[in-house]
């Protein structure tokens, strides 16, 4: 049972139950939609964006435990950091829940984020991990489509 | 294999000798992450017996060849078997002919051509097609499509709070304008049992062309077509214990007659030109290009094999795997089934305060229990109840009580770990 563990660790749980940022964001300068079409999640983003700073980002909407914690831990990670940051860290969490289980994750660049590399044992819920990032990089680019893990 | 055969005369079916039956699952017996495997995904696909597994390979072995048209030895074993499995369709529904059957590659498949086939040809601006809200996706996508391209209108019948069809909503919406009401015998997502036959009576009355999706009534239930006398009936054939990739339309001999043709090209025809090509006869003018001939005979040797058993034993036996997974299921804290129809087959559909079913589903398959997590390709469904998802439990024959406890024992490690 030691690979449940590793999915349902301790902070993703507590994340769950008491989401980070999770709300409305009433002087929002921008927000997109993310929609994983196989579960149903769903969450609406929206961010604040002053020059080239995050100075404002919350999340909404329904969804399993680990994209309600990935959500929470990503508003808390990316809050405050600038725009550039922040893409550059979606890219670093990508990559870390792409990364074959064989391989090490470089947990440093990641920080926090780490506790999330144990979906990679779970294929099924890797798509649950990324909606958020990926509905991150739509807001960011003020897409209109809603985002997709598709 | 015969020792489950239920005398005729019989007034009580003979009990269902489970462990029997699941000798002849090969893939029932293994272990997952180091559990038992308890199969409880059925409404998504069964698993499929050894005689299915052998008349495949038998066929691939010593029969393979294209039927309709070869004169050598492999061609005419090829045709004989494939058109012995629309035999076997044939009985299975009790159609009057086998130019009522039809092969296609499932039932989504077996809609469309309808909806395409049909609906082009049938319906006009103004007219309605009449559906419920509980239909799979498969049996919603197809009308909206045919109505975008006649001009129809699709309504809606809606369901109540325990899954049943309100039936004064449902009267009310059937009208003269109605040319078409698809509808499901049981649903997928909630277990619901329609009342078909007073559907398509009422259907009737208005002059409406029925379709019943019978994608999940095959493997619980026996359906008499000729009883039931809708104009079209379409399953698939792996949910009814045989291979993925072959369905079948069962259609009144002189609709699909009169009917034109869903796809073109070979086998569909009689005689082709550059000017002109005249139709085939039924079943053939809908069976254009090669068909799926090894899968139809996988088929009929799904649908012997469940004959052999008979729907009576089946039937009692999950009726007692219903009662027993909805008292064990009710018990478990936080629980709430959704679906509760007067009339049900073993489809345990079910949500957990606060526990998302993709979360539900990862940490039971943990355990062994295979369950099926999500929309159930009924968003609709999902709406109506407010709800994102479900956790589904569906049984079919080979499924024991041991493996519902199996399930409880999953549900409670959930609530343990994020309760």
């Amino acid at each position: 049972m030691q690979d449940l563990n590793d999915l349902y660790q301790e902070v993703i749980l507590d994340h769950n139950r008491r989401p980070r940022n999770y709300g409305p964001l009433p002087d929002a300068t921008q927000s997109a939609k993310g929609h994983n079409p196989l579960c149903g999640d769903k969450l609406t983003l929206s961010l604040k964006v002053e020059g080239d700073r995050i100075t404002g980002i919350s999340f909404e909407g329904s969804g399993c435990a680990i994209s309600k914690s990935s959500a929470s831990l990503m508003t808390d990670a990316v809050k405050g950091h600038t725009v550039d940051e922040a893409t550059e860290l979606f890219d670093k969490f990508h990559q870390m829940v792409t990364t074959p289980i064989d391989q090490p994750v470089d947990e440093e660049a990641v920080g926090k984020l780490a506790v999330l590399a144990g979906v990679r044992e779970f294929p099924a819920r890797v798509k649950c991990a990324s909606l958020a990032w990926h509905t991150l990089k739509a807001a960011l680019t003020k897409t209109t489509e809603p985002a997709k893990t598709e | 294999m015969t020792p489950h055969v239920v005398p005729a005369a019989s007034p009580v079916p003979a009990p269902l000798d489970v462990l029997a039956v699941r000798e002849q699952f090969p893939a029932l017996h293994q272990l997952v992450h180091g559990k038992p495997l308890a199969y409880l995904d059925n409404a998504a696909t069964t698993q499929k017996p050894q005689v299915v597994l052998d008349a495949l390979r038998h066929y691939y072995e010593r029969d393979n060849a294209n039927v309709h048209r070869g004169v050598h030895t492999l061609s005419e074993r090829a045709t004989a078997s494939y058109e012995s499995a629309r035999r076997s369709v044939q009985r299975f529904l009790n159609a009057r002919s086998e130019r009522e059957i039809i092969f296609t590659r499932n039932a989504t498949e077996s809609i469309n051509l309808v909806a395409r086939a049909w609906g082009d040809w049938q319906l006009k601006p103004g007219d309605e097609v009449l559906i419920t809200a509980m239909e799979h996706h498969s049996n919603i996508v197809p009308w909206q499509m045919a109505c975008a391209r006649t001009g129809a209108i699709l309504k809606v019948a809606p369901i109540d709070d325990r899954g049943d069809v309100i039936l004064e909503e449902f009267e009310k919406l059937l009208t003269p304008r109605t040319k078409m009401l698809a509808v499901v015998h049981l649903s997928n997502a909630l277990g619901t049992i329609n009342p078909v036959e007073d559907m398509i009576a009422a259907a009737r009355r208005v002059g409406a062309t029925v379709l019943i999706d019978g994608s999940q009534s095959v493997y619980h239930m026996a359906v008499d077509v000729q009883a039931l006398d809708p104009d079209f009936y379409v399953f698939t054939g792996h949910k009814v214990y045989g291979p993925t990739g072959i369905g079948v339309l069962y259609g009144r001999e002189s609709l699909l007659q009169a009917c034109p043709p869903f796809l073109g090209g070979g086998d569909m025809i009689s005689s082709v030109t550059f000017e002109k090509s005249e139709w085939n006869e039924l079943p053939y003018k809908f069976e254009a290009g090669t068909p799926n001939i090894a899968d139809a005979i996988g088929l009929a040797a799904a649908i012997e094999f469940v004959r052999g058993i008979g729907f009576e034993t089946i039937g009692a036996h999950e009726s007692t795997l219903l009662e027993y997974a909805t008292a064990q299921l009710s018990a478990v804290p936080g629980l709430t089934i959704i679906g509760t129809a007067r009339r049900k087959a073993s489809v345990v559909s079910f949500v957990m305060h606060d526990l998302h079913p993709h979360d539900i589903g990862t940490i039971v398959d943990r355990e062994g229990v295979a369950i099926r997590t999500g929309h159930h390709c009924a968003q609709p469904v999902m709406d109506r109840f407010g709800i994102p998802a479900t956790a589904r439990a569906s049984l079919a024959m080979y499924n024991t009580t041991d493996e519902i406890d199996a399930l409880v024992v999953a549900l409670d490690r959930v609530r343990q770990l994020l309760g």
